[in-house]
């Protein structure tokens, strides 16, 4: 008897508490107003990829809504908001074990009209069938992986990524060693050991075997991710003196890499690629050595080419967070700019027509011109740019020299081409100016 | 019948209301709940390893193990169906746990605790070099069917939901007459006197062993079903954040009751949700703060304050 009313006591407890949690979670569903249009916007905010990644894109983010929301935006972005209605960002950190959960909170309860986000491939692997499930236009603004369009969702409906995929940095670096550094005949990589860093050596060295065929691989070093400390691996490096040496490093171990190779002379015997080496320009100054050459995953930061909307970015951002922006900064305005061009268009909120807009649309960024064209008009390409270190004593600040740029045609896989098969097949059907 | 205490009953009606709740939340929550099952069982696994005296900080590896051992199945051998996904997992992790107990089962206490972390580390390392299983980015799941009925749309999210619920409170359930048998009460010995134990007749190095095991399967379910409701594997789920949540959830939750870790679980993510939302910068510091709190004002966890006030109520009616 005792056991039963416990029994009941606990069953009625619960359903209490159910009731509570449905009336609780119903009434916070506003109205929705016409003149205001919510974006969820999903970026590291706390872990070890926020300072370098996660945190310039939301100062990015924050910067664009708020011109956006004033009409502050030079050129054909002047007008006030997304097709007239303001913007109300919901931020939320992409450092969670829940990544699915919370992207289906944002979705259903907080009745979002597009998600812009994810740095990390595998959140982009694991919300892209997600999104395409909910039905919610989803702009990818940073992930790196190919796999998104080629493997998990082959014919997109609501994912968009306004941001090449990582094969175009290694694919342009290998073509920039070859353009620029005469008899190359050995190369080697230093890279992290995961999965961006795998897959950017698979990519420069495939690149490599069809550029150059003489030349050949002579180390792999596939250090731990955030390892601080390449000592043994410079050792290998020395000793086998490669032409070059390709490094795919980012943030943090990026500049380790340069101060502890810079010591042992390790830039002086061989050239080295470090393709996400642009965010070191501004802290490390004289410490990188000359001759370095450098990316920044996209024409961004200094590479960037001269335009009324990069001069309007880059002071705006310098005057707000006292920093220059680095290239996550650069793909949030992609991803934000690119929404509100096919917004504009439309000259609606709604999502069916923004997305019909949005599909194979052409739109200027901060970093130039992006063309939607891969995935049926879902996947963005773009040119990007390579340069040369060189450090100006009179100034104080380094420089990138000798710039070259390379057209999208030229380091983006055709429609209809996985990337690894494109480089394998010898670039097929790539048009280089 | 089957003398079934108030935990199992609980449970067992904890079944058909759980499934209702699917239909009636919205479907958010439900997300919430289900993942919770899955993690929430690795939480089990650890509590009633803390029972004995044990601290797994790496219960995340038979987790992954679960989860991988069935997204491997389903793509490389194209398997889908859901029952034989969750055998594998639970097998594989049973497997793995028969040969990681004898090193294991000769630790205790803070060896305990590293060793399992360190197993669990390995295989992380492992895994992240893997480029075929996708490295640090991990790979996708398809949906599961079911005796090969392959629901779409609404009716395969209630149908995972379902699948994920009753193995979950079964197996619950389950640990639950364990810990009551005579086997689950060698754990208590085990924590308290193990020379005695050994006096009495029974093997402490055995009754580890078989606890170790016990605990890694329930886990791979967890894996299996936790992985199942994302869609997505990585190796994320044996790092060490992920083991050191497990231990943290049991510890909050309280070792009195096998229900405590599955409703800490839910209870926890709920509050993670609600401080995301109200400060997306600085939510670990409001979950930081419930959890000194918790610990602080209630030692024994949060299941401490149900057990008062049952305690409580039983004073008045003796009175």
């Amino acid at each position: 008897m005792f056991q039963d009313r416990l029994l009941k006591k606990g069953l009625l407890a619960s359903v209490m508490a159910s009731a509570f949690v449905v009336s609780a979670f119903s009434s916070s569903a506003v109205a929705e107003d016409k003149k205001e249009v919510k974006l969820g916007v999903v970026t590291f905010l706390s872990g070890g990829a926020a300072g370098p990644f996660g945190i310039p894109a939301r100062n990015a983010a924050e910067l664009l809504i708020d011109a956006i929301n004033k009409g502050q935006l030079p050129g054909a972005y002047s007008s006030v908001g997304l097709a007239g209605a303001q913007i109300a960002p919901i931020f939320v950190d992409e450092n969670s074990k829940q990544k699915v959960a919370d992207y289906k909170k944002l979705v259903q309860k907080d009745e979002v009209d597009a998600v812009i986000g994810y740095i990390s491939s595998g959140s982009c692997k694991a919300i892209a069938p997600v999104a395409e499930e909910e039905k919610k236009l989803t702009v990818f603004f940073d992930c790196g992986t190919s796999q998104v369009f080629e493997d998990i969702i082959t014919s997109p409906k609501y994912v968009f990524r306004t941001s090449a995929h990582a094969t175009m940095d290694n694919v342009a670096a290998a073509r920039y060693v070859v353009d620029t550094v005469k008899d190359v005949s050995t190369y080697s990589g230093i890279n992290q050991n995961y999965a961006f860093g795998q897959d950017s050596w698979r990519d420069f060295s495939g690149s490599m075997k069809v550029l150059k065929e003489s030349a050949k691989s002579v180390s792999e070093q596939f250090p731990k991710v955030f390892a601080g400390q390449y000592g043994a691996e410079i050792s290998a490096l020395l000793t086998k003196k490669p032409d070059i040496v390709h490094s795919s490093f980012w943030g943090g171990d990026m500049e380790a890499l340069v101060i502890q190779g810079g010591g042992r002379q390790l830039f002086s015997r061989s050239k080295v690629v470090l393709t996400g080496g642009e965010t070191g320009i501004e802290r490390l100054g004289s410490q990188i050595p000359d001759g370095t050459i450098i990316g920044a995953r996209g024409p961004n930061g200094p590479l960037a080419e001269d335009s009324a909307l990069n001069d309007w970015f880059v002071k705006a951002y310098v005057d707000r967070f006292k920093s220059l922006p680095t290239y996550p900064s650069y793909h949030m305005a992609q991803a934000i700019l690119g929404v509100k061009s096919a917004a504009d268009k439309a000259n609606s909120t709604d999502q069916a027509a923004t997305i019909e807009a949005f599909k194979g649309l052409e739109f200027e960024v901060p970093s130039g011109k992006i063309s939607m064209n891969l995935a049926g008009g879902h996947q963005a390409t773009q040119g990007t740019a390579f340069g040369t270190y060189k450090f100006d004593k009179a100034s104080g600040k380094g420089t990138l020299v000798n710039i070259k740029r390379y057209n999208a045609a030229c380091v983006n896989p055709p429609e209809g081409m996985k990337s690894l098969e494109w480089i394998e097949s010898g670039f097929k059907g790539a048009v280089c100016k | 019948m089957m003398n079934l205490d108030r935990t199992e009953k609980l449970l067992l009606a904890g079944i058909p209301i759980l499934i209702l709740l699917g239909f009636v939340l919205p479907e958010w929550v439900v997300n919430y709940i289900q993942v919770s099952l899955g993690t929430g069982l690795v939480a089990l696994a650890v509590m009633i390893q803390m029972r004995a005296g044990l601290v797994s900080f790496g219960q995340g590896l038979y987790f992954c193990i679960g989860g991988y051992a069935a997204g491997m199945a389903g793509k490389f051998m194209g398997v889908s169906d859901i029952f034989i996904l969750l055998i594998i997992g639970m097998l594989v992790s049973l497997f793995m746990a028969f040969i990681a107990g004898f090193l294991l089962r000769r630790y205790r206490e803070i060896f305990f605790a590293m060793l399992s972390l360190a197993l669990s580390m390995i295989l992380y390392g492992l895994l992240s070099k893997l480029e075929v299983l996708g490295s640090t980015d991990g790979f996708n799941i398809p949906s599961p069917t079911y005796l090969g009925w392959a629901p779409e749309g609404d009716t395969a999210k209630h149908a995972l939901y379902i699948a994920t619920c009753i193995p979950a409170l079964l197996c619950a359930a389950l640990l639950n007459r364990y810990l009551r048998s005579p086997m689950g009460f060698i754990g208590e010995a085990l924590r308290e006197n193990e020379i005695r134990l050994e006096y009495l007749g029974t093997s402490a190095h055995r009754a580890v062993h078989i606890k170790y095991m016990i605990a890694a399967t329930v886990s791979g379910l967890g894996g299996v079903l936790w992985a199942l409701a994302l869609g997505h594997v990585d190796p994320e789920m044996t790092n060490w954040t992920t083991s050191g949540q497990f231990v943290f959830i049991s510890i909050l939750s309280g070792v009195g009751n096998i229900v405590a870790p599955l409703f800490g679980t839910f209870i926890l993510e709920i509050v993670r949700v609600y401080a995301v939302e109200a400060s997306p910068n600085t939510w670990q510091m409001i979950l930081g703060v419930i959890m000194l709190l918790t610990i602080i004002f209630l030692p024994k966890g949060l299941w401490s304050l149900i057990q008062r006030k049952k305690a409580s109520a039983e004073e008045t009616t003796q009175k």
